[in-house]
């Protein structure tokens, strides 16, 4: 594609010829396809059509030689616009000093009024964190909110996991902590793959958010004094997590769901229970509807609005085995792909280093133990490879290993951060160890989290302050389990129910496993994707954690895009549709939309082959698992990318779905979520193919340190890869979205 | 390990539903009730003679409250402080035969099989269970209000609960008082709920009361059942605000 300005002159009836510079500047994707986009500018100064005197063609040429610098001085600035494919990718960041740009863009965009605000439809898919609290905040603000879940309540999206915590840059601590500080951890977490703007934001409202909740009732931890208790998170050095024992998501989506209630029972949002996007819909270019299928009865239903929101959370099952819920999926997100959406950074998964192993085959989903733990609890593995022998053989119990026979490998390799290094470097570290024989389950893929010294360690504390013997072992070992108990009881309780070990004497066994994924929609500064009027909230988007996540930081960007970030952008959009009126769900774009989700779900259970989807699921799970997991590498991504597609012309082939269309089926959602994996899946093995370098979650084994470290290579990666769909994973054509640092200095990540 | 299961079957609200008998075999102590249940599923879908059982579950690690199941006639089963999705098979004997019901209650009517419409709790949430407060993010500093750690910490006990309506199915009187309640505590234990706790509990428990749940008559069924082990005393507590503000009102 040849991008250069074109001279063209018209001329005039007066005798003059005005002179225009056209350029075709690339293209942007309107309802799945290409469409070019000209910028033409007509010149202040004109031609005459036919010189005649000396100095009339002096006069032309002067003015020539004026438009074709004119001419390349704009060519110049055109291409900063353009990406290597010619499609327009602009992030859309505000001009000015980081801290000041939010406040800034806050302040120029275009406001709606409380009268037009009743005249505008949202669409909201998904009820987490970010869902919930972007349908509440924008039913308050007056738009008619519709909001869509599969389960059979909003309250039970998967937010309601997460255990450990919400970070905020308050310094309640008085540690040190800023908003700055918050910021450069995650910059750093993220393993500089993040967008800087996008970033500091996070960072700014996320006090906010501390200060709405508890107004909300959300009932956080709580010190003697009655202020809130803070704890750390892996990759920093301050105390800036907010929590409510190891329930923290739970709390934080209730009082978000409260906020829901209060909005639903208003009648500002008509909500939609057990119910799934099959698809959006796209008139002129502008995201304007969804259709759905009841997941009770069957039905499929036209849903119209101004724009879509769409908070539907991660594709982590793509790995069938992850810490996600069974129902999580990437659907919502897919469908917005195929008609237009970019899809950023797909390798960027979270492989969370606590969680409990595999026990057997029949196993549907992994349990995470909250990062939290590694406040307290201490990782490590035999030194000798005897003993691993003898407790995998079941002669030998992990308390009878003396200290110096110990591995804290995280420690010795890290000793500045110790346990708390981020979840990519934990993780890989135990990989390492388990790698080279020092696994100490059965299957040789665990490794110890050990609370026994914290154990003895509050014990003492607290017979201090009890004014009791120190010295009484059993005594402050008592202690110290009821002081545990308190910070982690449900968590120890859910170890207990699970592997039928008691962790407050035995110290736990933990894996590694697939918890989040920070790849997502592409979106701009203003959350909105490339279809105009359909954004992306929460972990559904890219923007936030570059590489790798820190602990506590999903929640912290759930709520942040909900409560604070989209309902300001949303309205410089809507801006534009006060007098559109309502959207008739008679358009034939939504008949086609309709037509093509009925016809693809007919498809799919005519079938009538031979295996249950869990059978496709689980061989896609263990292709990504073993190929695109904790490390990658050239061959073995190659292979997956082969292997994944046949698996998914298997799928087309070979499946076979129970049940009719009209009714509760929950092997036909399975299906229909599948099969969007089993192509999303291609694509991230290519994205991960594609990407010659190691930086936080993704680890291609051909780029790494002596030492075994990631190597990053900033000179040729330094960009996000955003992919445009193109009829099938393959094919689709990256496009890259340079990532520019301001105001950091980018280093190599250190830990040690 | 052998089992016979005896599970509810029910193609939809509209039709009569029946219990079914299935065997299952080499059953792995390590498995999750609800693994089980899907290799039973797995095994009906490749025989192909009738649809597998439909049952609700998300998370499967015990905080969404989505998994019902009533088994041997104990909501979630017989461990206690578990839901379903964590009862482990562990807990059964090789030989035994194990009944499978929905949660059973007027205001919880069967979808199919296992799967029941718990929504008459959404709308009880609805009625009341909120503080009013806008989430503009404009509000005082977080630490402005200290909170005694022993309201905070009852507060949150209270806000434990998962809505999955284990109280309900065990109740003789199919009475929602437990998970009511629970909500009403949170608020009530917290000075950003006292501002409109009258006007909440009567809102909350007439709505309670619409949708068809039974009363409260102090068995403590629900109590025992409830897998985060929602206390008792957040009932007397409902009772005691309930009749504050019905006296000042």
């Amino acid at each position: 594609m040849k991008k250069t300005v074109k001279i063209r002159y018209r001329p005039n009836s007066n005798g003059t010829s005005s002179i225009r510079l056209n350029f075709f500047s690339g293209y942007e994707i309107a309802n799945g396809k290409r469409k070019a986009k000209r910028l033409i500018k007509t010149l202040p100064f004109h031609l005459i059509t036919d010189p005649k005197t000396k100095d009339e063609k002096n006069q032309n040429e002067l003015n020539i030689k004026k438009a074709k610098l004119l001419a390349k001085e704009w060519e110049k600035n055109l291409y900063k616009k353009t990406n290597n494919n010619g499609l327009i990718i602009d992030p859309k960041i505000p001009k000015g000093n980081l801290s000041e740009k939010w406040i800034n863009h806050k302040s120029k965009i275009n406001l709606v009024s409380p009268a037009n605000k009743r005249q505008i439809d949202v669409i909201v898919v998904g009820t987490g964190l970010a869902g919930a609290s972007a349908s509440a905040t924008l039913a308050e603000l007056g738009y008619n909110v519709k909001t869509f879940c599969f389960q059979d309540s909003p309250r039970r999206a998967h937010s309601i996991a997460a255990q450990g915590g919400i970070n905020a840059a308050k310094n309640y601590q008085g540690d040190g902590d800023s908003i700055h500080r918050l910021f450069y951890d995650t910059i750093k977490g993220g393993d500089y793959r993040s967008r800087e703007a996008n970033v500091y934001r996070l960072a700014e409202v996320s006090g906010n958010i501390i200060d709405q909740c508890v107004a909300q009732g959300v009932p956080f931890a709580r010190d003697y004094g009655g202020l809130l208790d803070n704890r750390s998170f892996g990759g920093v050095l301050v105390s800036r997590t907010f929590y409510a024992k190891g329930q923290t998501g739970q709390q934080l989506l209730l009082g978000a769901y409260s906020a829901m209630n209060r909005q639903i029972g208003r009648g500002k949002i008509k909500m939609y229970n057990r119910h799934e996007m099959m698809d959006i819909v796209v008139i002129d270019g502008k995201a304007r509807g969804i259709i759905t299928r009841n997941l009770v009865t069957g039905e499929i239903n036209r849903h119209s609005s101004h724009a879509v929101v769409i908070a539907s959370g991660g594709y982590g099952n793509v790995f069938y085995l992850s810490t996600n819920a069974m129902g999580s999926n990437v659907s919502a997100s897919w469908k917005i792909h195929k008609r237009g959406a970019l899809f950023a950074n797909p390798c960027f998964t979270q492989i969370h280093p606590t969680c409990i192993p595999v026990s057997g085959d029949h196993q549907s989903k992994l349990t995470l133990m909250s990062e939290s733990l590694r406040n307290d609890g201490r990782i490590w593995v035999p030194k000798k490879l005897h003993d691993v022998k003898m407790i995998r053989e079941g002669k030998l119990s992990p308390t009878q290993i003396a200290e110096k026979d110990r591995d804290y490998y995280l420690e010795r390799r890290y000793p500045a951060f110790g346990n708390l290094v981020p979840r990519d470097v934990a993780s890989r570290a135990a990989k390492e160890r388990c790698d080279a024989g020092y696994g100490v389950n059965k299957t040789g893929e665990a490794v110890y989290l050990d609370f026994s010294s914290s154990i003895e360690r509050y014990g003492k504390e607290r017979a201090l302050v009890l004014g009791l013997d120190e010295n009484d072992t059993s005594l402050v070992m008592n202690l110290g389990k009821q002081v545990v108990k308190a910070k982690y009881g449900n968590l120890f309780q859910m170890y207990e129910k699970i592997v039928d070990q008691n962790p407050y004497e035995t110290p736990m066994m933990i894996y590694p496993a697939v918890h989040y994924t920070m790849g997502g929609v592409w979106v701009d500064y203003n959350l909105m994707t490339t279809i105009p009027g359909c954004y992306a909230i929460g972990e559904a988007n890219f923007s936030d954690h570059g590489a790798n996540r820190l602990g506590a930081s999903a929640l912290m960007q759930g709520l942040a895009d909900g409560y604070f970030v989209l309902p300001y952008t949303i309205g410089d959009y809507l801006s534009d549709d006060i007098r559109t009126g309502p959207i008739s769900v008679d358009r034939p774009e939504f008949e086609k939309a309709e037509k093509y989700v009925r016809e693809s779900l007919e498809n799919l259970i005519n079938k009538k082959g031979k295996n249950p989807v869990d059978f496709y699921h689980k061989k896609l799970g263990k292709i990504m698992w073993n190929k695109c997991g904790m490390s990658r590498n050239k061959n073995e991504l190659k292979e997956a990318i082969s292997e994944i597609k046949n698996l998914r012309e298997d799928f087309h082939k070979n499946v076979k779905i129970p049940g009719k269309l009209n009714e509760f089926n929950e092997e036909l959602s399975k299906a229909t979520r599948v099969s969007d994996f089993l192509e999303l899946g291609e694509l991230f093995a290519k994205d991960a193919l594609e990407r010659e370098e190691s930086c936080g979650g993704h680890f291609r084994e051909e780029h790494q340190t002596k030492e075994g470290e990631a190597l990053r290579n900033d000179k040729d990666y330094k960009y996000v890869s955003a992919w445009e769909f193109n009829k099938e994973p393959r094919k689709s054509v990256l496009h890259k979205e340079k990532l520019e640092y301001e105001e950091i200095e980018v280093k190599t990540r250190s830990y040690k | 390990m052998n089992l016979t299961l005896k599970i509810w079957r029910q193609r939809n609200s509209n039709s009569k539903g029946e219990m079914k008998t299935y065997k299952m075999s080499n059953v792995s102590p390590d498995m999750s009730f609800l693994e089980m249940i899907d290799v039973l599923n797995s095994k009906i879908i490749s025989e192909g003679k009738e649809d597998p059982v439909a049952f609700d579950h998300d998370c499967r690690e015990g905080i969404c409250g989505m998994c019902s199941m009533f088994i041997n006639g104990q909501a979630h089963g017989p461990d206690r402080l578990v839901t379903t999705c964590q009862l482990h098979m562990r807990k059964f004997k090789d030989g035994d035969t194990i009944v499978v019901e929905p949660f059973r209650a007027n205001a919880f009517p069967v979808i199919k099989d296992l799967v029941v419409d718990r929504s008459a709790f959404d709308r009880i949430q609805q009625a009341g269970g909120f503080v009013s407060v806008n989430t503009s993010g404009n509000t005082q500093d977080a630490n402005s209000i200290p909170i005694e750690k022993n309201d905070a910490d009852k507060s949150f006990d209270a806000a434990t609960c998962i809505g999955c309506g284990a109280c309900v199915a065990s109740c003789k009187n199919a009475s929602a008082m437990l998970f009511v309640s629970a909500k009403v505590s949170q608020y009530a234990l917290l000075p950003q709920g006292k501002v409109e706790s009258k006007q909440r509990v009567l809102n909350m428990v007439k709505q309670m009361d619409d949708e068809g749940f039974g009363n409260c008559t102090n068995t403590g069924a629900c109590e025992v059942e409830c897998p985060k082990g929602i206390s008792l005393k957040n009932i007397a507590r409902m009772n005691s605000e309930y009749m504050a503000s019905t006296l000042k009102s």
